[in-house]
């Protein structure tokens, strides 16, 4: 499949969910069962990420800054800035992508090859309003809710280490996060979670839709999906940062 | 009424289906034969517009759904069609109970307290009992196909769509599915249109008999008539069949 037939795929996919998502009737326990199997099912390795990686932040901050200062500095607000800003919905967007959208694409693909979509046109119903929007909806809500556990337990294993290790008084930490930190730090990195969000949902439902050639090309559609969207969290931070940025956020 | 003019599908490379034409009447069991690959399949899905031919005209009731893109225009015709899948197609996350009503939620007013009862009744109807807990992959390749025909028949279809039901059966199974698609349309009163590479059981059950081959009908018939066919295409599908012409 080339990049401009991929991309007209993906519009018309777009441009369906669009229909589907004010034209029909709610389908709230398909949403609320996808939430749980995106946004819940992923806690676990969200946190435990996002918990190891503040830790391993706050050992290298306060370490580089001991070595220059003598003494641990500004360890909070490091690890805050750069959880909030990137670490945190970056991670969490690739753990999500790797994980859920793997689910997703596994799912839809089987579906697919399987004839089970066609079985849903049969039986009244559309495929882009049964199986998309609801896990559209999971996406869009579950991967910003889990940004800010993320964010939140990323500075508390930071906390960890800065008491523990570097010898820094947690009241020092947060004093640190608090003076130096602003509101538009945190929007910075929440509102780039709704873009990756959104990019996650499109790559693992279109590529699940496009599935073909039974077991091997649902293995095949699911690696490629993850893939994509990894690489694509990647590049669009860079851009999502820029602008924002110069927007001033 | 189902009437099918000029019906053409291309694949990339081959034209699967070149200009069939057909109708199918109100309480009639149309089959469609042929050997595997010689697109009964896409003929089945272009009927009811999973699949969107190239040209011509398929009406149904009235209404051409060949080259229709309103969604409304597909739904409101889908809705009167049930259709059996050749692997069952069972939506592997819900349970037994939940793909029977599956088609209640969405294509009838039924309140959702009467779906126990009316699941019950169908799966009852195809032979089948206490298995609602169930999920597919728990049932034999028999029980997956009867629940099935259990799903599509549940908002009581005026046509019905059986896309090689045999395929992959039993003995046993296979006159039981037999029995179940000629119970369908005399209980029921179901126009059914079965597409299968199985000619006795076509031959069986059918009011009138096509075999397709080279996208095209060689010959549409009752099953005495499709006997004595003198087409070639139809002389050697019988004898690969071991079936006599009498």
């Amino acid at each position: 499949m080339n990049l401009a037939e991929a991309l007209g795929g993906a519009a018309l996919m777009l441009k369906s969910v669009a229909f589907w998502l004010f034209r029909s009737k709610f389908e709230a326990s398909e949403t609320i069962k996808q939430s749980v199997k995106i946004g819940v099912d992923s806690f676990t390795v969200t946190a435990l990420t996002s918990f190891f990686t503040g830790m391993v932040l706050s050992l290298q901050m306060g370490q580089s800054t001991k070595n220059l200062f003598n003494e641990p500095l500004y360890v909070g607000t490091m690890v805050a800035f750069s959880m909030l800003k990137e670490l945190g919905p970056v991670l969490t967007s690739i753990v999500v992508a790797g994980r859920a959208g793997a689910v997703v694409t596994a799912e839809i693909g089987t579906m697919q090859v399987t004839e089970q979509i066609d079985a849903l046109y049969t039986l009244g119903t559309n495929p882009t309003r049964y199986l998309l929007v609801p896990r559209y909806l999971a996406f869009l809500i579950t991967l910003p809710l889990l940004t800010v556990f993320a964010d939140f337990i990323g500075v508390m294993g930071g906390c960890i280490v800065g008491v523990v290790k570097l010898g820094v008084p947690s009241s020092v930490y947060f004093d640190d996060i608090f003076t130096y930190l602003e509101m538009g730090d945190f929007m910075h990195g929440f509102l780039k979670t709704y873009v990756f969000a959104f990019m996650i949902a499109t790559v693992s439902c279109y590529k699940g839709l496009n599935t073909k050639g039974g077991a091997e090309g649902v293995g095949k559609s699911t690696t490629e999906a993850v893939v994509v969207s990894m690489v694509l969290v990647m590049v669009l931070d860079y851009f999502i940062s820029a602008l924002l940025v110069a927007v001033g956020i | 009424m189902i009437e099918i003019k000029d019906l053409v599908k291309n694949f990339p490379g081959r034209r699967v289906i070149d200009g069939i034409s057909a109708e199918i009447r109100d309480g009639e069991l149309f089959s469609v034969i042929g050997p595997s690959g010689t697109g009964k399949s896409t003929f089945i899905k272009c009927l009811i517009r999973l699949l969107r031919p190239e040209s011509g005209q398929i009406i149904v009731d009235g209404q051409d759904i060949a080259s229709t893109s309103s969604e409304f225009t597909l739904a409101k015709v889908r809705r009167s069609f049930g259709y059996l899948f050749q692997e069952g197609a069972l939506f592997d996350s819900l349970t037994v109970l939940e793909n029977v009503a599956f088609g209640l939620k969405y294509l009838t007013d039924i309140p959702k307290s009467d779906y126990p009862r009316i699941v019950r009744e169908k799966l009852a109807l195809v032979g089948l009992k206490d298995v609602e807990h169930l999920k597919p992959a728990e049932l034999s390749v028999g029980m997956k196909k009867r629940v099935s025909l259990a799903r599509s028949i549940a908002a009581e279809p005026k046509y019905m769509l059986y896309d090689e039901p045999t395929t992959g059966l039993d003995p046993v199974t296979t006159g039981m599915v037999k029995e179940l698609i000629i119970d369908m349309r005399s209980k029921l009163n179901i126009t059914s249109i079965v597409v299968t590479h199985d000619l006795n059981l076509a031959l069986e059950i059918s009011s009138r008999v096509a075999m397709l081959y080279g996208g095209k009908f060689v010959e549409v018939g009752e099953p005495a008539q499709f006997r004595q066919s003198e087409n070639h295409e139809v002389k050697e599908f019988m004898e690969i069949s071991h079936l006599s012409r009498k």
